[in-house]
């Protein structure tokens, strides 16, 4: 298509997009509707698998909201000037991503009409309800980051508070993986490594969003990404995918160190059927392996290698996700070490589940509405980065 | 002027010591005697006052003893959704508030079975990660869910090391008015609570279990030195599940 007539077309393209994430997210609430009205019987979750496929993606979308911001960090925390001019993006992006990932979290809910119990009812020791606060206070914190970042006269205050913003946003994701890194009884779960993992983890997720929103916005304005820049962003994809998978060895090998968690790694990455497929194919090969050879191959890494990788390592973080959480319950607890235990509550047994078409289109209507809010306050504020305007700079 | 003069023989009959003493006593007596009975099943069944809080002088718990428990009998089992209005179904989504669990020893074959329910922990993780308080442990042990505050997150089955807490995956019609239950919110065993309110006698499922003749399940008060539960605690070598996680569980085995 040329660009004059996609000039000439632009608004009616917008709205399209516009049209096609309505849709989803309109399925979203149908999805939603139908869970509220019949309850969870719907779903493929049950008794034994607690979280499911809604899970999945709420988590990937908090993960990645944080991740996302670091991209603003670089830039106003570590002086980066570079990277400034991609701040608003990212903030942007950022609290598009959390808006919709809660809204798949509180909509999963067995009673999401008591959402507002969450706040009057606060449990201190619930790191649950510690994330409430989390969540509403990145909210609020991205709104003022964002507002000294864009309003000329408050740019003095940026830089402490971009630095309020990436405390904020690491202590956030280390909430997330403490939910995780409390479970103190299960297998798959109960490690102090949880959290970092979940850091680490965010900078990849949110670096691969934030380019491949760069480089749609870029062949929006039919107009490339400066290459030393690019080169700078894939060279950190790359290290923290690198990171990511180093930490996920580290857990696993841990694990498989401790003979009474073997059983539970054998079954992970070994005998599980869908969780190891999931893991190994999805997560380390599809996730991490490929993208490493599309940015660091000769050959590979340029603008299209480079959204290539970004978009199989957000699909390798629903593989990561999938296994981790799914696998993590299928794996049947251990309350009765050291002996062969059968009941009809599924003791011993692995647990099924299989993902329903509610649940999935719960979790598409998510990132359905961070899609309609990333493209609708993008197109309203000016979030374009513009490197012409910082290669003056010359900053690194 | 006769009938002014004051009766000094009626005076000091009405009015002497004895006769206020015998109707004081007597009066006593009598109150006592028509208190007694409430007095004594109170002091008996440790029941509480209607609008009187849990005390935690009491603990309420159970004792299992897997020695005991007939493999294949389910009694504890029928009773407890009698008892509480469960459907009895054994699908993934249907409430199981207390299970038979088969046990089979992997190095020596030895096979066993005991129930499994909420353990009634002293730390409950569920009530630690439950974001609104819903879960939460009342002063006699009993671990709870309050139906109106529980918003259906399922943190708490996640953090139960006992797999003991169910969702309510559907609409529900026809429950019992003792044990509210609700779509969409978490429940578990209750240790009866309605009747240890009510009576403070038993549980369903140790009823149950006397009924059949089995005997495996023992409930009482922890804190009472002189309870049945307390004394055969003492007696006998009894395990808490997963006692590694030092939850210090109101439900205890043996035999195990």
């Amino acid at each position: 298509m040329s660009s004059q007539k996609f000039s000439r077309n632009e608004s009616v393209y917008f709205y399209a997009l516009v049209a096609i994430g309505l849709l989803f997210a309109l399925f979203g609430f149908l999805a939603m509707h139908a869970m509220e009205e019949h309850g969870h019987i719907i779903t493929g979750m049950n008794n034994q698998v607690v979280w499911g496929t809604p899970h999945v993606f709420a988590i990937f979308m908090i993960v990645a909201a944080s991740g996302v911001l670091n991209i603003g960090s670089i830039g106003t925390v570590f002086g980066k000037t570079s990277y400034k001019s991609r701040t608003p993006l990212a903030g942007l992006l950022a609290v598009s991503l959390l808006a919709g990932g809660l809204s798949v979290l509180m909509l999963d809910l067995g009673r999401p009409d008591r959402i507002i119990v969450a706040a009057t009812h606060f449990n201190p020791t619930s790191v649950f309800a510690w994330n409430i606060f989390l969540y509403s206070g990145f909210f609020g914190f991205a709104a003022v980051y964002l507002w000294t970042i864009m309003q000329k006269h408050l740019n003095m205050w940026s830089k402490p508070a971009g630095l309020l913003m990436f405390a904020w946003r690491v202590i956030l994701t280390s909430g997330t993986g403490f939910i995780f890194a409390f479970l103190a009884a299960r297998q798959a779960y109960a490690s102090a490594l949880l959290p970092p993992l979940f850091i680490v983890l965010s900078f990849a997720w949110g670096m691969a969003v934030f380019l491949i929103a760069q480089a749609s916005m870029f062949a929006w304005n039919c107009t490339a990404v400066d290459a030393t820049m690019l080169k700078r962003m894939k060279n950190l994809l790359g290290t923290f995918v690198i990171s990511s998978l180093y930490l996920v060895a580290a857990y696993h090998m841990t694990n498989l160190y401790f003979a009474k968690q073997t059983a539970f790694e054998m079954f992970f990455l070994r005998d599980g059927g869908v969780y190891p497929q999931v893991f190994w194919i999805g997560y380390v090969i599809i996730g991490s392996l490929l993208p490493m050879v599309l940015l660091y191959l000769p050959g590979f890494g340029g603008a299209k290698s480079v959204v290539a990788a970004s978009v199989l390592v957000i699909m390798g973080s629903f593989a990561f996700l999938y296994s981790f959480i799914i696998g993590g319950q299928a794996f049947p607890l251990s309350i009765f070490p050291g002996y062969e235990v059968s009941s009809t509550f599924g003791d011993g047994q692995i647990a099924h589940y299989a993902p329903s078409v509610p649940e999935i289109f719960l979790g598409l209507g998510g990132l359905a509405v961070a899609y309609l809010i990333a493209l609708v306050s993008n197109r309203v504020l000016n979030t374009f980065p513009h490197d012409a305007a910082v290669a003056s700079k010359n900053d690194d | 002027m006769i009938q002014n003069q004051p009766d000094h023989r009626q005076a000091e009959g009405c009015n002497s010591p004895e006769r206020r003493d015998f109707l004081t006593k007597t009066s006593i007596g009598i109150a006592g005697l028509a208190i007694a009975p409430g007095m004594m099943l109170y002091e008996v069944a440790q029941a509480r006052p209607a609008g009187e809080p849990a005390s935690n002088k009491v603990r309420w718990g159970m004792l299992i003893d897997s020695g005991k428990c007939e493999t294949g009998c389910n009694d504890c089992v029928t009773a407890c959704n009698t008892e509480n209005g469960l459907s009895g179904g054994t699908l993934d989504t249907d409430s199981q508030w207390i299970r038979k669990v088969q046990l089979k020893d992997t190095l020596t074959g030895h096979v066993s079975s005991l129930p499994m329910m909420c353990q009634h922990c002293e730390n409950p993780p569920c009530v630690d990660v439950c974001p609104t308080q819903a879960s939460f442990k009342r002063a006699d042990g009993i671990v709870l869910v309050d139906k109106h505050v529980c918003i259906g997150c399922r943190y708490c089955m996640m953090a139960c090391p006992y797999k003991a807490r169910s969702f309510v995956h559907e609409v529900l019609t026809d429950q019992k008015t003792e044990v509210p239950r609700g779509k969409g919110t978490v429940e578990s065993c209750t240790l009866c609570v309605h009747r240890i309110d009510r009576d403070g006698k038993t549980t369903a499922c140790a009823e149950a279990c006397s009924k059949a003749g089995h005997n495996a399940i023992l409930f009482g008060d922890l804190n009472d030195p002189q309870s049945d539960i307390s004394k055969r605690i003492r007696a006998v070598a009894t395990t808490q599940i997963r006692s590694d996680l030092d939850l210090n569980t109101g439900v205890r085995y043996e035999g195990i």
